[in-house]
């Protein structure tokens, strides 16, 4: 049982404070939905949470333990992170570059251990690509090529679980396949968090929904907390309705509101 | 039967014996094979003074050079992700060939010192720090090569500057041919100039294995597997001087055998560039190995260069590579 804290996170990119002053904690056995406009910052978090950024100021702990002063193999081993728009530069087989994910451990693809060949049979079947270990990872569509990553960072069986819009650019039916995947290894007891940018989708799946605006958490909580008309015209800048149907929240986009320019990035 | 399940390695092995037995018997001094191979190691008059001194040398420094080149070449294409990658892209070849005609021109030293490949290595440290300034951090493949070519023209001129200045024709003849690529006349000490260079840059691109594996899935990804991309990207581009600047220093620019041999192996390896990274390097002996024979059977009046034969065995594969992969390569990130 792992939990990630930031405590008072500045990160500043060149010349601008990309993240100011920022307090959060991710629990182990919740799924956490990062949302915001462009450029608030959401990747900027994630990859100081990964510990992939130096912050300018306050820090990332690990259980209490300061992610800064981790070596990085341990830090790898500890928080998987799927970064957005994820490549896969040579044609390797998929059962390969899942088998990446235990570089961490000191494993390699072709010399796993029978633990690390058992984390890689395991990833491979959450996200049912049974069948395709041995195709080229290249020649997948987007939606399975998705999995194959997402599959690589579960192999890594890290605690902590980071994915940057996992399900950005996926068709709905990959969509659910993918957040399905990431909410049950959340009640596995892993801390996970994910960016996404449809509200609706992040509702759903949300335990817990983090409104990041201008690189400060504008609010956090419950989807219904969280994800207000108010909130989103003060800080997507648009007027949306949000209903229920079904338990479920509904979060429709009806029109921007023109009166609030936004610096887009 | 799979690709890479061959007994790639062992296979390399045997060609590379094989072409040096070749090697030591292709020349104007017809020598039986089994001739050749006890005149290495017992006198055998004339024929151990033309396996020893001239035809000795010039296979280890083929093995040698092509081995650092298919290395190396396998390095950087995995560093940056792309199969076009090599140390021409850096301009580091013309960049080593500048450094050590600026020494050798200055009258500083003559062409058997050592101080020749650390001028030639220095070159190409230079020409890699210089388009890694320009191109930065993030650059595209576009911009990379622009850069490279641009680095590697600079540094061409220079040459050219210095052999149009020359006062002795003797020595410009003597540049030009250099510049060309070859193993023609090359001596034991050309191999001992060139070896512990080439040593150490073998170390420093070997020691990069795991971090270019979790490279195939882009930076971000390496470092949050615990990657070094810093180090590994200094490793490589170190390596990648070391080894271009020490093998232009004995033996001139020969270019394009790091382009093709990680190609030629890929395959055979389950396209995991680490594992592509020592295959690939028997691969580049064996091409030079088999240029360097070829280059002595071309009937011709004088021996054609090495490094013109891979140039013009070279450029149409590198064609052949960018019509293959041209969409792909628009704006890859380097």
């Amino acid at each position: 049982m792992t939990e990630l804290h930031a405590r008072g996170l500045s990160v500043d990119l060149g010349e601008r404070h990309a993240l100011s002053k920022i307090d959060l904690a991710l629990r182990p056995g919740r799924l956490t939905v990062v949302v915001g406009p462009n450029g608030a910052g959401k990747t900027t978090l994630m990859r100081a949470l990964a510990g992939l950024l130096e912050p300018a100021g306050g820090q990332v702990a690990l259980d209490g333990q300061l992610i800064a002063n981790m070596k990085d193999a341990e830090r790898a081993r500890s928080i998987a992170y799927l970064p957005q728009g994820g490549t896969i530069a040579w044609p390797l087989p998929v059962i390969d570059v899942v088998a990446l994910g235990r570089l961490p451990h000191g494993e390699r693809p072709g010399s796993l251990s029978p633990a690390g060949r058992e984390a890689v049979t395991a990833a491979i079947h959450a996200v049912g690509l049974e069948g395709f270990a041995s195709r080229a990872a290249t020649e997948l569509s987007g939606g399975e090529r998705a999995r194959v990553l997402l599959a690589r960072a579960l192999a890594t069986q890290a605690p902590v679980l980071l994915a940057d819009e996992p399900v950005a650019a996926l068709d709905p039916r990959h969509q659910l396949v993918v957040l399905d995947v990431l909410r049950r290894q959340a009640r596995a007891g892993r801390t996970v968090a994910v960016i996404m940018h449809d509200l609706t989708l992040a509702a759903r799946f949300a335990d817990e929904i983090i409104l990041l605006d201008q690189g400060k958490v504008a609010a956090s909580g419950g989807p219904e907390t969280v994800l207000t008309e108010a909130a989103l015209a003060t800080h997507f800048g648009i007027q949306a309705h949000v209903s229920r149907d079904g338990g479920h929240l509904i979060v429709v986009a009806d029109r921007p509101l023109p009166e609030i320019h936004r610096d887009d990035q | 039967m799979r690709l890479s399940r061959l007994p790639l390695i062992p296979g390399l092995i045997l060609v590379i014996a094989g072409l040096s037995v070749a090697s030591l018997v292709v020349g104007p001094a017809p020598i039986a094979p089994l001739r050749a191979v006890t005149a290495l190691v017992s006198d055998q008059g004339s024929a151990t003074v033309v396996v020893r001194d001239i035809r000795l040398p010039r296979t280890l420094l083929a093995i040698l050079i092509g081995w650092i080149f298919g290395l190396t070449g396998a390095g950087l294409q995995g560093l940056l992700r792309n199969p076009l990658a090599d140390t021409a892209v850096f301009g580091a070849p013309q960049a080593a060939a500048f450094g050590a005609v600026l020494v050798i021109y200055s009258g500083l030293v003559g062409a058997l010192s050592w101080l020749l490949p650390f001028a030639a290595i220095l070159g190409a440290l230079a020409s890699v720090a210089l388009v890694v300034a320009v191109a930065g951090r993030r650059a595209t493949v576009v911009v990379l090569v622009l850069s490279g070519l641009a680095v590697g023209s600079l540094a061409g001129a220079g040459t050219s500057l210095a052999i149009s200045l020359s006062p002795n024709p003797f020595a410009v003849t003597e540049i030009v041919f250099w510049i060309l690529g070859s193993f023609e006349d090359r001596s034991m000490v050309h191999v001992w100039l060139a070896a512990p260079f080439i040593l150490v840059a073998s170390g420093l691109v070997l020691s990069s294995t795991n971090g270019l594996r979790a490279l195939a899935l882009g930076e971000e990804t390496a470092r949050s597997l615990g990657a070094n991309v810093m180090r590994l990207r200094l490793l490589l581009v170190a390596g990648a001087a070391i080894g271009t600047g020490a093998s232009v220093a004995v033996a001139g620019s020969i270019g394009f055998v790091g382009l093709v041999a990680p190609h030629l192996t890929r395959p055979f390896v389950g396209y995991d560039p680490a594992r592509t990274l020592v295959p690939s390097g028997l691969v580049g002996a064996a091409l030079l190995l088999a240029a360097d024979c070829a280059v002595r059977l071309i009937p011709s009046q004088t021996e054609i260069k090495i490094g013109v034969l891979t140039a013009i065995l070279g450029v149409p594969f590198f064609l052949w590579v960018i019509a293959r992969r041209k969409a792909e390569l628009v704006e890859m990130p380097a």
